[in-house]
C-alpha cells in the first residue's frame, strides 16, 4: 500500500513536472508545417471590425467567399465587431478557455495584452519568410504582398518585442474637420497647418453667447466650438509634438509628468471657457459639426463620412443640418515646421489553439486581406489607405483618388481628401510602443483629459492638489504602479533578492523532493534486496 | 346619498394622503424627488432613490441600468458596480444613487454614480404614450417603460426588409448586432431598437423583431431612451390587441 501510495505520489510529481513544463512552452514554438493538408477541412472564426458600414462588412463577406472558392477547404466563418475595446474584451475573456478566433482585427496595443497567454498569438517572422506559403509564396492561389510591398512604416507599428505579432490591414490618422464658413464669419482664415493657439484662440472666440444664452455665431443654444472624439490621442499627440515623455520602449510610464500637467490645466481653461468637449461627454463630433454647433472637430480620418455638410452618412436627421464650407486638416501642431500626427488603423493577428494547420490555414487568410482586391474595396469604404505599395499603385485606387468630389458616396470630397493627408504624410506619422499594459497606459491618457474637462464643467477646484489627486486615481485605476512607475509594466525589472520566506519555501520544496526520492529509492532497493535474497 | 358622497370623498384625500406619504416615504434625507432632479442643472451632483426597472451591460465594474420611481426614470450610464452587487441589482431593487446629471446626445443621464441598495421594491407599468409619439412632449417620457399600441411595420430600407441589423444593415444575428425597425402611426414613422445587450440575440423580443413583416399591426414596450430623438429601447413586441 506504502509502495502504490509512493508510485502515485512520484506519478504525480512526474505529471505536475510535466505539464509545468507545458505550460511554460516559450512563445514562438509554433513551427510552420512542411505543406497544407488539404486532406482535412478547416474551420477559421474570424472576428472582424467595422464602422457601423454596411459596404465593409459586404467587402468581408466577399473577401470570404473569394478566398473559400480558391482554399475550398477553409471554412471562414466571421463575427461581426463595431468597437475595438469590445474585441479586446472578448479576446481577454477567452484566452483561458482557448476559444479565441483564429483570426482577428486588433491593435497591437491589444495584442501585446493577449500575449500574456503563453503562446496565444502565433509569432509571424517564420510565416512570413516561409518560400512556400509566406509573403508572396509559391504556393499562394492569389497575389498576395511580398514582404516589402507592406509600407515598412505600418508593417513596423506590428513589432512587439522585436517579433511580428501581426500584419497591417489598415491604416488612418486623426484629422480636424472645419467649418470654414465659420471660421471666416469669426475673422480668421483656416492656415494650413494649425497650431494649438491658432484652435483655442477660435474657439474661445466662438463660445460667446448673448444674454439669453444664445451663442452669437450660430444663433442656437447649442455650441461646441472644439470637440475631441479619441482624447487619448489628443493628449499622445500634444506629448510627443512637445517632446514631453509618455513610456519607453519596453513599457517604463513618463505620463504622469509636468508637461502633461500643463497642457491639462490650458484646456482646463479653455473647457471653462466653454470652449471645448469630448465624445464622451457629449456626443459624436460630426453629429455637432453637421448640425452647426461645431467649428473644429477631430476624428478619425476613418470616419471622414460621417463629416461635413454633405456627410453621406449620418446619426441626426437631415433636417438638422446647416449648409457650410467644409476644411479638413492635419490635428494641431505646436510646431508646423515639424508636425507630428498618429498613425493608426486595424492589424490582423492569428491565435494559436495548438495545430500548426490550423494557423497556416488562419495565416493563409489573414494573407489574402492584403490582396489588391480588398485592400482597394476597403480603403475606398473610408479615410482609409490600403497598407500595401501594390494597392497604393494599383490603376484603379489611383482613379479613384483621381476622382475626388465627383459624387458624394464613393468619390465623396472629405473622404478622399483624408486618405490624402495620409498618404502625403506618413514620414510625420508615428506610434507609441506596444508593450503589456500599453492599452491601460493609453486610456490612461485620455482618462486625465476628460477627468479634468469633467471637473472643470462640475465647477469643481482645478488647481495642482487636484492633478497631484488625479494622478494618483488614474495611476491606481489603470493599474499603472505594478512596480516602479519609472520601470513600467512591460519592461524587465531586476526585483531584487528573494525574499527571505520565498527563499524558505523553495528549500522545503527541495528537501520534501529529495526526501521522497530518497524514500522511493529507499524502497525500491529494499524490495529487490528480497527478491534477490528468494531468487538465491 | 351624502354619506356616500362624504365616504367617497374620504376615501379620495385618504387615498391621495397614503400616495403623498408612500411618495414622501421613499425619499430619504437629502434625496431628491423627480421634480427636483429634473428641475437640476447638467453637470450637478444629484441624489436620488429609484428602483431598478431592467439591467443593460455590466462591465469592469461599471454596470448601466434602467431605473425609475414612482414620478418618473432615471437612466444611470456606466455606475461603479461590483459583478457581486450586479447581480443583486433585480428588477424592483431599490437603490440610492449618487451621481452627476449628464447629457450624451439628448440622452439625460446620471454619470460617474456610486449606489447603495436599500429596502424597498417597486416595479413600473409600462405607461401608454402612443399618442405622444408625434408630441413635442415626448421628451418629458425619456428613459420610463412606456408602451405604443397599434403600431404599423414599415420598411427599413429600399429592399423592403422589416428590420436591420445595426441601423444600416451591417450586423448580423452572430453577430449580437443591434436591431432596428421602424413603425408608423397616423402617418408618421419612427425608429425603434432592440438594444442587444439589453436584450441579447437570445431573447424573445429579439426573435419577435427577426420574425416581424412589413405590414404587421403590433404593441411594443420598452424603454424611452434618446438619442439625436427618441429611440425607444424596446422590451417586448406582440400583436396588437
Amino acid at each position: 500500500m506504502r509502495k502504490r501510495l509512493c508510485l502515485f505520489v512520484l506519478l504525480l510529481a512526474a505529471l505536475l513536472l510535466l505539464s509545468a513544463c507545458h505550460g511554460s512552452r516559450k512563445v514562438g514554438s509554433f513551427e510552420v508545417p512542411q505543406s497544407l493538408d488539404t486532406s482535412r477541412d478547416y474551420e477559421i472564426v474570424f472576428w472582424a471590425k467595422n464602422d457601423t458600414n454596411k459596404t465593409q462588412t459586404e467587402i468581408y463577406q466577399k473577401a470570404i467567399d473569394d478566398f473559400q472558392a480558391l482554399y475550398p477547404n477553409i471554412h471562414v466563418n466571421m463575427r461581426l465587431y463595431t468597437d475595438y475595446g469590445k474585441i479586446y474584451n472578448d479576446v481577454i475573456t477567452n484566452i483561458s478557455t482557448n476559444t479565441t478566433p483564429n483570426v482577428c482585427i486588433t491593435y497591437p496595443d491589444h495584442i501585446a495584452t493577449y500575449m500574456t497567454g503563453n503562446n496565444v498569438v502565433v509569432p509571424l517572422d517564420p510565416l512570413f519568410s516561409d518560400p512556400r506559403y509566406g509573403l508572396g509564396g509559391s504556393e499562394l492561389r492569389f497575389d498576395g504582398p511580398a514582404q516589402d510591398e507592406i509600407i515598412p512604416q505600418f508593417l513596423s507599428e506590428c513589432v512587439i518585442a522585436g517579433t511580428h505579432y501581426a500584419l497591417p490591414y489598415m491604416r488612418s490618422t486623426e484629422a480636424v474637420y472645419i467649418n470654414k464658413t465659420f471660421v471666416e464669419k469669426l475673422g480668421y482664415e483656416v492656415p494650413d497647418i494649425l497650431t494649438w493657439d491658432f484652435i483655442w484662440e477660435v474657439s474661445d472666440k466662438a463660445a460667446q453667447k448673448d444674454a439669453d444664452g444664445v451663442y452669437l455665431l450660430n444663433g442656437q443654444k447649442v455650441m461646441i466650438p472644439f470637440i475631441y472624439k479619441s482624447t487619448d490621442n489628443m493628449m499622445i499627440q500634444m506629448l510627443r509634438q512637445l517632446g514631453a515623455g509618455y513610456s519607453t520602449e519596453n513599457g517604463g510610464i513618463l505620463l504622469f509628468n509636468d508637461t502633461t500637467k500643463s497642457l491639462l490645466e490650458t484646456i482646463s481653461q479653455h473647457v471653462s471657457n466653454g470652449a471645448f468637449s469630448t465624445f464622451k461627454i457629449s456626443s459624436y463630433p460630426a453629429n455637432f459639426l453637421n448640425a452647426g454647433q461645431c467649428v473644429f472637430a477631430v476624428d478619425s480620418t476613418a470616419g471622414a463620412t460621417w463629416m461635413g455638410s454633405e456627410a453621406p452618412l449620418t446619426d441626426i436627421s437631415r433636417d438638422k443640418f446647416v449648409a457650410f464650407e467644409t476644411a479638413m486638416r492635419m490635428v494641431p501642431q505646436f510646431d508646423p515646421a515639424n508636425p507630428k500626427m498618429i498613425s493608426q488603423g486595424p492589424s490582423v493577428c492569428v491565435f494559436n489553439h495548438g495545430d500548426p494547420q490550423e494557423v497556416l490555414a488562419s495565416w493563409l487568410f489573414t494573407q489574402y486581406l492584403l490582396s489588391n482586391d480588398v485592400q482597394i474595396a476597403y480603403a475606398s469604404t473610408e479615410g482609409y489607405v490600403p497598407v500595401t505599395t501594390c494597392a497604393q499603385q494599383a490603376p484603379e485606387y489611383v482613379d479613384y483618388l483621381a476622382r475626388i468630389g465627383e459624387d458624394n458616396k464613393e468619390h465623396y470630397a472629405v473622404k478622399i481628401e483624408a486618405s490624402r493627408l495620409l498618404t502625403d504624410n506618413v514620414a510625420s506619422t508615428f506610434v507609441t510602443p506596444a508593450f503589456n499594459g500599453s492599452a491601460s497606459l493609453r486610456d490612461a491618457a485620455g482618462q486625465l483629459i476628460e477627468n479634468t474637462v469633467k471637473s472643470v464643467r462640475r465647477k469643481q477646484t482645478v488647481d495642482d492638489a487636484y492633478f497631484e489627486k488625479l494622478y494618483s486615481d488614474i495611476v491606481s485605476l489603470y493599474h499603472l504602479n505594478q512596480g516602479d512607475s519609472a520601470q513600467g509594466m512591460g519592461g524587465k525589472q531586476d526585483l531584487g533578492p528573494l525574499p527571505g520566506m520565498s527563499r524558505g519555501l523553495l528549500i522545503g520544496l527541495v528537501v520534501l523532493w529529495v526526501g521522497i526520492g530518497l524514500y522511493a529509492l529507499r524502497d525500491f532497493l529494499e524490495k529487490h534486496r528480497k527478491d534477490f535474497s528468494k531468487r538465491k | 346619498m351624502k354619506k356616500i358622497l362624504a365616504l367617497m370623498l374620504t376615501l379620495c384625500v385618504l387615498l391621495g394622503l397614503s400616495a403623498f406619504a408612500s411618495a414622501e416615504e421613499t425619499k430619504g434625507e437629502g434625496v431628491m424627488t423627480y421634480a427636483e432632479y429634473a428641475a437640476a442643472d447638467l453637470d450637478t451632483e444629484v441624489v436620488v432613490e429609484t428602483y431598478v426597472q431592467a439591467k443593460q451591460s455590466w462591465w469592469d465594474n461599471k454596470a448601466t441600468v434602467y431605473t425609475q420611481d414612482q414620478d418618473g426614470a432615471y437612466f444611470l450610464y456606466n455606475m461603479a458596480c461590483s459583478e457581486e452587487d450586479y447581480a443583486k441589482l433585480v428588477p424592483g431593487t431599490k437603490i440610492k444613487v449618487t451621481g452627476y446629471k449628464s447629457a450624451w446626445s439628448g440622452e439625460v443621464e446620471i454619470t460617474d454614480a456610486t449606489f447603495e441598495i436599500e429596502e424597498g421594491s417597486f416595479i413600473a407599468e409600462p405607461l401608454d404614450i402612443t399618442d405622444k409619439l408625434a408630441s413635442e412632449d415626448l421628451i418629458n417620457y425619456q428613459n420610463l417603460l412606456v408602451s405604443f399600441k397599434g403600431m404599423t411595420v414599415e420598411a427599413s430600407n429600399d429592399e423592403g426588409a422589416a428590420f436591420l441589423y445595426s441601423w444600416d444593415g451591417s450586423g448580423a444575428h452572430d453577430s449580437n448586432s443591434d436591431l432596428y425597425f421602424k413603425v408608423s402611426k397616423d402617418g408618421q414613422t419612427y425608429s425603434f431598437t432592440v438594444e442587444s445587450y439589453l436584450c441579447d440575440n437570445t431573447t424573445d423580443v429579439y426573435a419577435a423583431v427577426e420574425n416581424l413583416k412589413v405590414g404587421d399591426v403590433i404593441d411594443l414596450t420598452g424603454f424611452l431612451y434618446w438619442y439625436e430623438g427618441a429611440n425607444p429601447h424596446i422590451i417586448s413586441v406582440a400583436a396588437a390587441q
